[in-house]
C-alpha cells in the first residue's frame, strides 16, 4: 500500500519528495483507523476482565489466555493443566483450512491454466463467469448450499430418484459439509492469482523444454510450476487465512463437531453468553498464527528474489 | 554427401487459409542452410514442422532416413535456438545449458563438465552461475546457442536468433555462428527475414514468399540468377522493367527497353513478346557512349556508395550505384549520362 509512493518519488527526483508526505496522508489514516486501532482495542481487551452480561470491566487480567491454555478444574481449585478443548478447536480449524486450500488448489490450477490458455477476448469472458457467484451475499450463498445439501433437498432427491442411493446421504452437520462451503466461498481467490501468473507464463518456455526432452509432466514440475509459484503461494494464503477465520460455513453447514475458530470467537460477542476478553484473545491467538504463516511466506520469497 | 534433413510435399493448413503449399526441399549433413523470406511467408512455420512444434497436415519430413513427422518434439534429436531466446528464468546460465543433458539422462557432473564446456565455446565461461536477467541480450543468445548445442543435436534449428540483437553485435554473431557450425560440424537450418545474413552465412538458401519456396540455391545463385520477379526484387536491390523480348539467337536475346534501347540478355528459353527484366543497379557505370541513355534527377551520398536516381527515355525509374571512390565524379541532377552494362547486368525472369 504505502509502498508505491515512495518509489515514485525516487523516480520524480528532487521535485516530488516534498509532496509525497502529504499525499501519503489518506493511506496512513486508514491504516491507523482501520487496522492498528482495532488491533490494539483487541489486544487490550483481551487483558481486561469480563462483565457477565458482555463488554469489559478494566481490570487487567490474564485470565482469557489462562482459560484458553489451561484447566483449572470445575472450581479453578485444582493444580492447572493443559485444557485442550480450544487447542483441539484451533487444530481442527487449521486442518480444514489446509485441506480447503489443498481442493482448491486441486481444482483452481487447471481451472486458472484453462482460462490463461483460452484467447484473448474469451478470457475477460471466463473470468466474468468465475467472478458472477460472489455478487450475491457470501450468507445467502451459504444458506443456498445448505439447501441444496440437506436430507430432502435437490442433491438427496435427485440422487435417490435415478435410485444411486437408499436414503439420504447425510451432508449437512459434516467435515465434508464445511469443506464444501470454504471450498465454494474461496475457489476464485485460488483461481485469480494463479490466472494471473499462468497470463504471464511465456509459453514459449514449455516449447524450448519439449525441444530439450522434457516430457509434459517433466515440463509442468521442471518449468512451469516454479516460474508461476509466487500466483499459486498467493492463491494459497489467500485461501488459508479467510478460511481459518471463516464462521459461516461452518456456523451453518456444519454441527457441533466441526466447530471452527471464526465460530467460537464469534459465539463470545453474541448476546450475555459472551465473554469479550476471551474473544479478544482467541482473535489474538488466531492472528498471531496468520501472522506467522505470512511472515515465513514473505521470508522466502525475500530469499528466493535474493537469490 | 549425406542427407540430414528430406522434406517431402509438406502442407500446412490452418483452417481454411494454407501456410505451406507442398515443400519439398533436400538438407544435406553438415550444411548451413537458410530459409529466407518476408514475415509470413511461410519459412518459421516450416521450422516449427521439422522442431515438432506443429504437425505438417500432408507430406513427410525425414532426419537421416527416419520419418519424424509423428514424433513430439521432446523425441526428435534436433534443438532450437528461439527467437526472444526462451531461457528458463528461474535456472542458472549453467543449469540452462546442461537441461537438455539432464533430460536425456546425463549425470550431474559429466552434465556440468559439458554445459561448461558449451558455455566456453560461447565464450561466457565467466557467466556460468548468473541468472539469465543478469545478461545482456548478446549473452543471452549466445547462451541461447550453447544450450541448443548441448545435447549435440544432428540438426540445429536457428529462428531468427539475430533478429533482436542491434546491428554491430548481429555482424560479430554472424560470423560466431558459422565458424560454430563448421567446428561443430552440425547441419544448421537458418531462418531469417534479413537478407544480408542470408547471403554473408549460408552454403545454400530457401527463397520463400506465400508458403511456397521460390528458388533454391547458394548466395551467388539467388543473387546473380533470380528465377523470378519476387526474388529479383526481394534479394538485393534491382531494376525491374517490363521489357519486348524481339528476338533470340544463340542464348541471346534481343530485349527492347521502356523508351527504346535495345540490349542483349543471356535466356535459356525462347519465349519471345512481353518479359520481365531485372538489371542491378552497381553493376553500370558512367561511360561517354554506353547501351543506354538516362537523366539524372537526384544523387543520394550512402557513404561507401552514390546512389543515382534517374529516368529511361520512357520516363521509367531507373536506379544506378556507384562506389565511393577519390576518382568518382558524381553527375549533377539535370544531365544526361551514357551507362555500360557489365557482362550478367541484366537478367530476362521467368514472371
Amino acid at each position: 500500500m504505502a509502498g508505491t509512493a515512495p518509489k515514485a518519488g525516487k523516480e520524480g527526483g528532487t521535485g516530488y519528495r516534498g509532496i509525497v508526505g502529504p499525499l501519503l496522508l489518506p493511506t496512513w489514516v486508514m491504516v491507523g483507523v482501520f487496522m492498528v486501532i482495532p488491533v490494539l482495542l483487541m489486544a487490550v481487551y483481551s487483558f481486561l476482565t469480563k462483565e457477565f452480561r458482555g463488554g469489559v470491566i478494566w481490570d487487567f487480567t490474564l485470565a482469557a489466555y489462562d482459560q484458553f491454555f489451561l484447566s483449572r478444574g470445575l472450581f479453578g481449585d485444582e493444580p492447572p493443566r493443559i485444557e485442550w478443548t480450544y487447542i483441539s478447536i484451533f487444530w481442527r480449524s487449521i486442518w480444514q483450512a489446509a485441506l480447503a486450500t489443498l481442493v482448491c488448489l486441486i481444482v483452481g490450477f487447471p481451472t486458472a491454466w484453462f482460462i490463461a490458455t483460452r484467447p484473448a477476448r474469451s478470457r475477460a469472458v471466463w473470468l466474468f463467469l468465475i467472478t458472477v457467484p460472489y455478487w450475491v451475499n457470501l450468507l445467502i450463498r451459504t444458506v443456498s448450499l445448505k439447501f441444496l445439501i440437506r436430507d430432502n433437498g435437490p442433491l438427496n432427491e435427485s440422487l435417490m430418484s435415478i435410485g444411486l442411493i437408499d436414503g439420504p446421504l447425510p451432508l449437512v452437520n459434516t467435515n465434508l459439509a464445511v469443506q464444501l462451503g470454504l471450498f465454494y466461498s474461496y475457489l476464485p481467490f485460488m483461481v485469480l492469482p494463479i490466472y494471473a501468473a499462468v497470463e504471464r507464463y511465456n509459453f514459449a518456455l514449455s516449447e524450448a523444454a519439449a525441444d530439450l526432452y522434457a516430457s509434459r509432466w517433466v515440463t509442468l514440475w521442471e518449468i512451469v510450476l516454479p516460474i508461476v509459484k509466487p500466483g499459486i503461494i498467493a492463491g494459497c494464503i489467500l485461501v488459508f487465512v479467510p478460511s481459518l477465520g471463516a464462521f459461516l460455513a461452518p456456523d451453518l453447514l456444519g454441527g457441533a463437531k466441526t466447530f471452527m475458530i471464526g465460530s467460537l470467537i464469534d459465539e463470545q460477542f453474541r448476546g450475555s453468553q459472551g465473554n469479550w476478553p476471551f474473544g479478544a484473545a482467541a482473535a489474538m491467538i488466531l492472528m498471531t498464527l496468520v501472522m506467522i504463516v505470512l511472515l515465513a511466506y514473505a521470508r522466502a520469497q525475500a530469499k528466493s528474489e535474493a537469490r | 554427401m549425406s542427407t540430414a534433413i528430406d522434406i517431402r510435399n509438406v502442407v500446412k493448413r490452418y483452417g481454411l487459409t494454407t501456410a505451406l503449399h507442398g515443400i519439398s526441399l533436400t538438407i544435406a549433413d553438415n550444411e548451413f542452410f537458410t530459409l529466407l523470406g518476408p514475415s509470413g511467408c511461410g519459412k518459421t512455420t516450416l521450422l516449427r514442422c521439422i522442431a515438432g512444434f506443429e504437425d505438417v497436415s500432408e507430406g513427410d519430413i525425414q532426419l537421416f532416413g527416419q520419418n519424424i513427422a509423428g514424433l513430439e518434439p521432446n523425441q526428435r534429436p534436433v534443438n532450437t535456438v528461439f527467437q526472444q531466446y526462451a531461457l528458463f528464468p528461474h535456472m542458472s546460465v549453467v543449469d540452462n545449458v546442461a537441461f537438455g543433458l539432464k533430460m536425456k539422462g546425463v549425470g550431474p557432473e559429466d552434465r556440468r563438465r559439458r554445459a561448461g564446456k558449451m558455455l566456453e565455446m560461447v565464450h561466457l565461461s565467466a557467466f556460468a552461475d548468473r541468472m539469465p536477467a543478469q545478461l545482456s541480450g548478446g549473452q543471452q543468445q549466445r547462451v541461447a546457442l550453447a544450450r541448443a548445442l548441448a545435447p549435440e543435436p544432428k540438426v540445429l534449428l536457428l529462428d531468427e536468433p539475430l533478429s533482436a540483437l542491434d546491428l554491430k553485435l548481429r555482424q560479430a554473431m554472424r560470423v560466431e555462428l558459422k565458424s560454430l557450425q563448421e567446428e561443430t560440424g552440425i547441419t544448421f537450418i537458418f531462418v531469417t527475414h534479413d537478407q544480408e545474413e542470408a547471403l554473408t552465412m549460408s552454403d545454400r538458401i530457401a527463397v520463400m514468399s506465400q508458403g511456397h519456396v521460390q528458388q533454391v540455391g547458394t548466395a551467388r545463385d539467388i543473387y546473380e540468377a533470380p528465377v523470378n520477379r519476387f526474388v529479383a526484387d526481394f534479394i538485393g536491390e534491382t531494376n525491374l522493367l517490363d521489357v519486348t523480348v524481339e528476338s533470340v539467337s544463340g542464348g541471346q536475346a534481343r530485349v527492347i527497353l521502356p523508351g527504346g534501347h535495345v540490349i542483349l540478355c543471356p535466356t535459356t528459353g525462347d519465349g519471345l513478346g512481353r518479359h520481365l527484366v531485372s538489371i542491378r543497379p552497381e553493376r553500370l557505370s558512367i561511360v561517354a557512349d554506353g547501351d543506354l541513355d538516362v537523366l539524372v534527377e537526384r544523387v543520394v551520398y550512402l557513404g561507401t556508395d552514390l546512389q543515382l536516381l534517374t529516368r529511361l527515355p520512357g520516363g521509367e525509374e531507373f536506379h544506378v550505384r556507384l562506389q565511393n571512390s577519390a576518382r568518382t565524379q558524381p553527375p549533377a541532377p539535370g544531365n544526361r549520362v551514357s551507362l555500360h552494362l557489365e557482362e550478367g547486368a541484366a537478367r530476362l525472369l521467368s514472371d
